[in-house]
C-alpha cells in the first residue's frame, strides 16, 4: 500500500506504507518535517494533518481525547486530525494527507 | 533589575526533566550540591507538561508509572539533597570564566557560576504555539501575547481570544467585564476546557458580553506592532473584519531549542554530541545527558537518561574535588551513603 503526503511547500511524496505504524510514524519516517514532540501518545497536537477530503469520511472518527488535543493545534479545519491517531492499513491504499503549518 | 551576586554551587543543570533530576540524585551521592534551572513552572519536564496522566511502561521495575507519579517519585528521592530550583527561568548564555569555571546567565538576568554544567534540556525549551498568522510577529509583545501579566493592560480594549483550552476560557471569563468587547474564537463548538468554564462563557454568550464564533484568525491589521483589526474566516469560507486592539492565542507550549544553540557545543541536528564514558561535550566541564544528546547508538528513553546521569556524575566529582579520591560505592551496603540518603539511624 501507499500514502501521498503534501510537504508545507506544496510537493507531494509517495510513501510505502507500513502496515500497523501510524501515518505519523510514516511520515517522520519519510523524513519529512513532522514534529510529533510527543512521540505518538496524543498529547501534543504537533503531528497535525490534513486529510483529502475524498478520504475523511473514510478514517476511523475522531476519538474525545483526539478532538480535544485537536483544539491545541494550530489552523485546525474539519479535515484536521493527528496523524499519531491513524493507524496504517489495507484499507487506507492511495490515503492523501498534507502537513499542516506550524 | 537589581545586580544580585553570582550563585556559586558545584553543578548546574538545565532542565528539571527526569534526567536532570535524576542527575541531582547521583551527584548529590558525591556530596556534589546542584542549582536546576527549568522555564516551565514546576519539576517534570515533558513527563508532566506533556502527558502527565499518561502510563509509561519501559521505566525498569515500575511496570506501570504514570509522567506525574514518575516525577512525584524523582522529586522524593532527590529530597535528601536539597537541590535548588529556578523555575521559571530560561539558561540565555554560557561563558568561560578566567578560572576554568563557568558562568551560567538566565533571561531574568540571575547569574550562576560552576565548574560543571550540565544540559538535561530534553528538546529545548517549552514556548509558546504561535498561530501561522502571516506577519503575527510584528504584533508580539505590543497587542499579540501569549500570556496575560496585567489584567489592566485590556481594560476598554477590543479583545480577541483564540483557542478552546482552560487559558482560553479562563482569559475569555476574566477579561470579559473590563474589555470593551471581548471575541473568542474556536475551530469547533465544543472546547476542552473545564465545563463549568465553559457554561459560564457560554452565559456571558447569551447575555451579549461575549462573542463567540466558530472560525480562525485569517489575517491582522493595524501598524507599527499595534492592531486595530482582524479577518475571521469561518469553517463556510465566510470571511468578517472585526475591531481588535490586542490578540492573545492560546494553543500551548511547543518547544524549541532556544538559546543553547549559541553554546559553542557543536551540534549534530540540534543535539549534542558527546562522548559515552563520561557524557562530556567538546567544552570541558559541560555534559549532556538525557534526549539533547547524541552518540552512536543513543536511544531517546527516560532510562538511557539515568544511565547517562550516573556516568557523567563520576567523571563531574574529579571535575568538581580534583584532589580527592572517589570511591564507588553501593547505597544497599554503604553507610555513609545511607547516611546522606537520611535512612541510617
Amino acid at each position: 500500500m501507499k500514502i501521498f503526503a503534501t510537504d508545507r511547500d506544496g510537493k507531494e511524496i509517495e510513501i510505502e506504507g507500513r502496515d500497523g505504524w501510524t501515518i505519523m510514524e510514516m511520515l517522520r519516517e519519510a523524513g519529512l518535517p513532522i514534529t510529533a514532540e510527543c512521540g505518538g501518545a496524543c498529547a501534543c497536537a504537533t503531528c497535525h494533518v490534513y486529510i483529502d477530503p475524498e478520504w475523511v469520511a473514510k478514517l476511523n472518527p475522531a476519538t474525545d481525547m483526539e478532538v480535544d488535543m485537536l483544539d491545541m493545534a494550530l489552523a485546525v479545519q474539519p479535515n484536521s486530525r493527528l496523524s499519531c491517531q491513524l493507524t496504517c492499513s489495507e484499507e487506507l491504499d492511495g490515503l492523501k494527507v498534507t502537513l499542516a503549518p506550524e | 533589575m537589581s545586580e544580585q551576586k553570582p550563585i556559586e554551587t558545584d553543578v548546574v543543570i538545565i532542565g528539571a526533566g527526569p534526567a536532570g533530576l535524576f542527575a541531582v540524585f547521583e551527584l548529590g551521592l558525591l556530596d556534589l550540591k546542584t542549582h536546576l534551572i527549568d522555564i516551565l513552572d514546576r519539576p517534570g519536564g515533558q513527563c508532566t507538561e506533556l502527558y502527565p496522566e499518561k502510563p509509561i511502561y519501559d521505566i525498569p521495575a515500575l511496570p506501570i508509572v504514570t509522567g506525574q507519579e514518575l516525577v512525584d517519585h524523582l522529586m522524593a528521592q532527590v529530597k535528601p539533597f536539597s537541590p535548588t530550583f529556578h523555575f521559571g527561568e530560561m539558561a540565555a548564555g554560557l561563558t568561560k570564566l578566567p578560572d576554568g569555571r563557568w558562568k551560567l546567565t538566565t533571561d531574568a538576568g540571575k547569574e550562576l557560576i560552576a565548574p560543571v554544567i550540565v544540559i538535561a534540556a530534553g528538546a529545548g525549551s517549552f514556548v509558546p504555539k504561535r498561530p501561522p498568522i502571516p506577519g503575527i510577529d510584528a504584533y508580539e509583545g505590543k497587542s499579540v501575547h501569549y500570556a496575560v501579566r496585567k489584567m489592566e493592560a485590556f481594560r476598554d480594549k477590543h479583545v480577541l481570544v483564540a483557542g478552546g483550552g482552560d487559558s482560553a476560557l479562563d482569559w475569555t471569563l476574566n477579561l470579559a467585564p473590563i474589555a470593551r468587547s471581548l471575541t473568542l474564537v474556536h475551530h469547533r463548538d465544543g472546547f476542552r476546557a473545564q465545563a463549568h468554564s465553559v457554561n459560564q462563557m457560554r452565559e456571558l454568550v447569551a447575555a451579549g458580553k461575549v462573542n463567540f464564533q466558530v472560525a480562525s484568525v485569517k489575517a491582522l491589521h493595524g501598524a507599527d506592532g499595534q492592531l486595530r483589526a482582524a479577518t475571521l474566516l469561518g469553517h463556510d469560507k465566510s470571511e468578517n473584519q472585526i475591531d481588535v486592539d490586542a490578540f492573545l492565542p492560546f494553543f500551548g507550549l511547543t518547544i524549541k531549542l532556544g538559546p543553547i544553540a549559541e553554546f559553542g557545543l557543536g551540534l549534530n541536528e540540534n543535539m549534542i554530541p558527546v562522548d559515552t564514558a563520561k557524557f562530556e561535550s567538546e567544552q570541558p566541564g559541560i555534559f549532556g545527558i538525557g534526549d539533547i544528546i547524541t552518540y552512536p547508538g543513543k536511544l531517546k528513553l527516560i532510562l538511557s537518561g539515568f544511565h547517562e546521569a550516573a556516568l557523567m556524575a563520576q567523571a563531574a566529582f574529579h571535575i568538581c574535588r580534583p584532589n580527592e579520591k572517589l570511591r564507588f560505592q553501593y547505597t544497599t551496603s554503604s553507610s555513609n551513603l545511607q547516611k546522606k540518603l537520611g535512612v541510617n539511624g
